[in-house]
């Protein structure tokens, strides 16, 4: 009997969400044919015919809206990543710094999470890109740092590098630098472990990862040229361009999620059993060695759900980037293609798949990580 | 504990000990000090000569402005404040908008404040009643002159729409939760995957979606408003968060308590709506204060969408010839960020306050 009604309870149900759908579908067809508006994914085919002023690939106007939609999620993915790396590295300072002894530093942290995180980010970002880059002088009065890095307000230029011959050797020596230091960074943890005594690794693994590229650079008279940008005219050439409106991006997210990451961090670190910071005083650390080796290792644990979610925030967020043009997803592929061919629903539907993937693969991975890190508890 | 045994007394430190233990403690200290002093000169006194000693405060054109060049341009501010507010909503007609402003203000500060009683009736009457009359109120009809929505904006909008959004995601949210946590397979995968969907996406391309999508879905002759579809999206949105919030609500309630209410012969209805939905929802109004604080943020989005809300009407006035000086940009942003700010801090107070009674009240 019970079994009856759930069967028909989801049976009643399956059947409205189906006729909803078809006959959103239905009304879709129908639309589209009135509008003669082209369905189905040929137009990923055919020329898109616009540039992009930003990309990680090559792209001219006779590329295909396939490739622009590739351009856009690299991208998308360039200023995630730039931005998490920062937004990691201040959210940890303002977690940590909330809890600082320094009264001043603590009330500082705390002002800035407070004041970021109640401020939309939409807001901040119109900020940084209208009312700070917009505002910086033009490209004859730069900043210049050492006449080799310009700031102006059309972007930041920096030197461009160039690999000349033997550089892959450069390379393949810092490559062999990289394994070996991660070598002796397992092989001393072992003899901590077993021996019990201390088998610093820090120096060790620093001359490795410098010394080799170092050393064979210099055998081969550094092969890498850097083409310093100059002035001509009105604007700069040479150098690498990084777009004010990359810039005004990364700043706004990479601020805007280190509030949130802050507050992330500060909880885990108070979360972490008031005895671990007891004991860790009664065998005589001091207050930096108690936060690097008792209470961020534990804190670590509580920390990587919530800042994974953060993750995907900030490279949700990173979709602002229309509203100040910056090429990403939504921008050129979401935007800029879908006004030229109006294929809404193919259009939109890939955009949020591209998201969701993201989404859907981070959660994935982090349930494994979860797992493998899960603290058996007694 | 005997009556008599007061703690030690202890000395309160005066301010140069107080000093030498809080911010000059060791050497790294005295100079994270230093650099923080540092800081703070470098930023909040410019910030404050900006905003109040170098800002042109009189004036009624931008001519007052240009000659504060190091300063906010306050004029603009005033000048704009009404549709800043309002947005292009008749001057004769913003009383409505007055009133319904008003009722929202009270029935907040009714629903906030510790002295007042009957909570849960005006919580039902600002879920159902208030906004039936906000939508006649600012609309029009029932003798009262249509206002076209196209001529709505400002703190207007944004309230509208983050208001909405909140109310018409809490049933949703609810039902979505309880489906995600429901016994039966399809009810629950189609709750994990609207959520997960929602979840998964921003919220730029669920009103791309609203705006462009939606109105193909329509049958044939029915037109879609603007309005109504960016409402939709961020219901549907706002939804898919209120239910993993909700969740959270349902999964911390004592398990006893559903096997009580089983115990007690109550069906499934009966034992969520008088038993177990009452508790997990009062231990999720933290998270969903929290949640709205998230919504009215996010609504500044619609201004991407082509609405003059709070955000966009400021970056209207941005690009508007009359009023352009250095300091127009900056200055809108200030008033428009100050504003969002009141709001968002005193919710996430709030929101703490909350917090700490619901503690409060588990520690028997």
């Amino acid at each position: 009997m019970r079994n009856l009604r759930s069967i028909t309870y989801q049976a009643v149900l399956a059947g409205v969400v189906l006729f909803v759908v078809v006959g959103m579908a239905w009304n879709a067809s129908n639309a589209l044919e009135r509008q003669h508006i082209a369905s189905g994914f040929d137009f990923l085919n055919i020329t898109a015919g616009f540039d992009i002023v930003q990309s990680l690939i090559r792209f001219d106007e006779t590329s295909t809206y396939a490739r622009v939609l590739l351009v856009g999620v690299l991208n998308t993915l360039l200023v995630a990543i730039v931005g998490i790396v920062i937004a990691t590295g201040v959210g940890l300072v303002i977690g940590i710094g909330q809890l600082s002894s320094n009264w001043l530093i603590a009330r500082i942290c705390r002002v800035y999470v407070e004041t970021l995180r109640n401020i939309p980010l939409l807001l901040q970002l119109f900020f940084w890109y209208f009312a700070v880059l917009r505002a910086l002088p033009g490209p004859r009065d730069s900043w210049s740092v050492l006449d080799v890095v310009f700031l102006n307000n059309r972007g930041l230029y920096v030197p461009r590098p160039s690999a000349e011959a033997g550089f892959e050797y450069v390379v393949f020596a810092f490559l062999a630098g990289v394994l070996g230091s991660v070598f002796v960074w397992w092989r001393q943890a072992k003899v901590r472990e077993q021996a019990g005594h201390a088998a610093p690794a820090g120096m060790i693994v620093a001359a490795l990862l410098v010394l080799p590229a170092l050393v064979a650079g210099a055998f081969l008279d550094f092969p890498l040229r850097l083409t310093s940008p100059v002035l001509q005219g009105f604007n700069f050439e040479g150098g690498v361009v990084v777009l004010p409106e990359f810039m005004a991006l990364v700043v706004a997210l990479s601020t805007y999620t280190a509030s949130y990451i802050g507050e992330i961090v500060r909880g885990a670190i108070q979360g972490v059993a008031k005895g671990q910071l007891e004991a860790s005083q009664a065998l005589g650390l001091k207050r930096g060695q108690t936060l690097r080796l008792v209470l961020i290792p534990q804190a670590m644990r509580q920390v990587i759900p919530p800042l994974t979610s953060q993750y995907l925030n900030l490279t949700k967020n990173s979709s602002l980037a229309v509203a100040i043009a910056y090429p990403d997803l939504v921008s050129v592929f979401a935007g800029t293609t879908l006004n030229q061919t109006g294929q809404a629903i193919e259009i939109i539907a890939i955009t949020m798949g591209v998201y969701l993937t993201f989404s859907l693969v981070t959660s994935a991975l982090m349930n494994v990580y979860n797992s493998r890190i899960a603290l058996t508890e007694r | 504990m005997g009556a008599s045994r007061k703690p030690p007394q202890r000395d309160l430190p005066g301010p140069i000990e107080w000093m030498r233990s809080n911010l000059f403690s060791s050497v790294l200290n005295s100079a994270l000090t230093l650099v923080a002093i540092l800081v703070v000169y470098q930023t909040v006194v410019p910030f404050i000569e900006w905003t109040v000693f170098d800002a042109a405060w009189s004036g009624s054109t931008r001519d007052a402005c240009l000659s504060h060049e190091d300063g906010a341009c306050w004029p603009f501010i005033y000048a704009r404040l009404g549709q800043i507010v309002y947005g292009f909503y008749d001057d004769n007609q913003r009383w409505r908008v007055d009133i319904v402003f008003i009722m929202l203000g009270t029935g907040l500060a009714w629903l906030v404040l510790p002295m007042t009683g009957a909570k849960g009736r005006v919580g039902i009457l600002m879920l159902t009643v208030f906004p039936v009359l906000s939508f006649v109120l600012l609309v029009g009809g029932w003798g009262l002159p249509q206002v076209p929505i196209e001529k709505w904006g400002g703190l207007l909008i944004t309230l509208v729409v983050a208001v909405t959004g909140i109310v018409a995601s809490l049933p949703i949210g609810v039902l979505l939760a309880l489906g995600r946590r429901s016994a039966l397979p399809v009810v629950r995968s189609l709750s994990v995957a609207f959520i997960e969907l929602w979840r998964g996406v921003p919220l730029i391309t669920v009103l791309f979606m609203a705006a462009n999508m939606l109105p193909l879905f329509m049958p044939a002759g029915v037109s879609i408003n603007k309005l109504l579809s960016a409402l939709i999206a961020v219901a549907l949105f706002s939804s898919a968060y209120m239910a993993e919030v909700v969740r959270g609500g349902l999964q911390a309630v004592d398990k006893g308590q559903y096997e009580a209410a089983a115990a007690l012969g109550l069906g499934y209805w009966r034992a969520m709506a008088f038993v177990i939905l009452p508790q997990a929802l009062r231990l999720s109004l933290p998270n969903i204060v929290g949640n709205f604080i998230g919504l009215l943020k996010d609504t500044s989005l619609v201004s991407i969408i082509g609405f003059f809300d709070l955000l966009g009407i400021v970056q209207s006035g941005n690009a508007d010839a009359e009023w352009a000086t250095p300091n127009t940009a900056m200055t809108g942003y200030v008033f428009a960020g100050a504003l969002f700010w009141i709001m968002c801090f005193s919710m996430s107070r709030y929101s703490k306050y909350l917090e700490g009674n619901l503690q409060s009240g588990e520690r028997r």
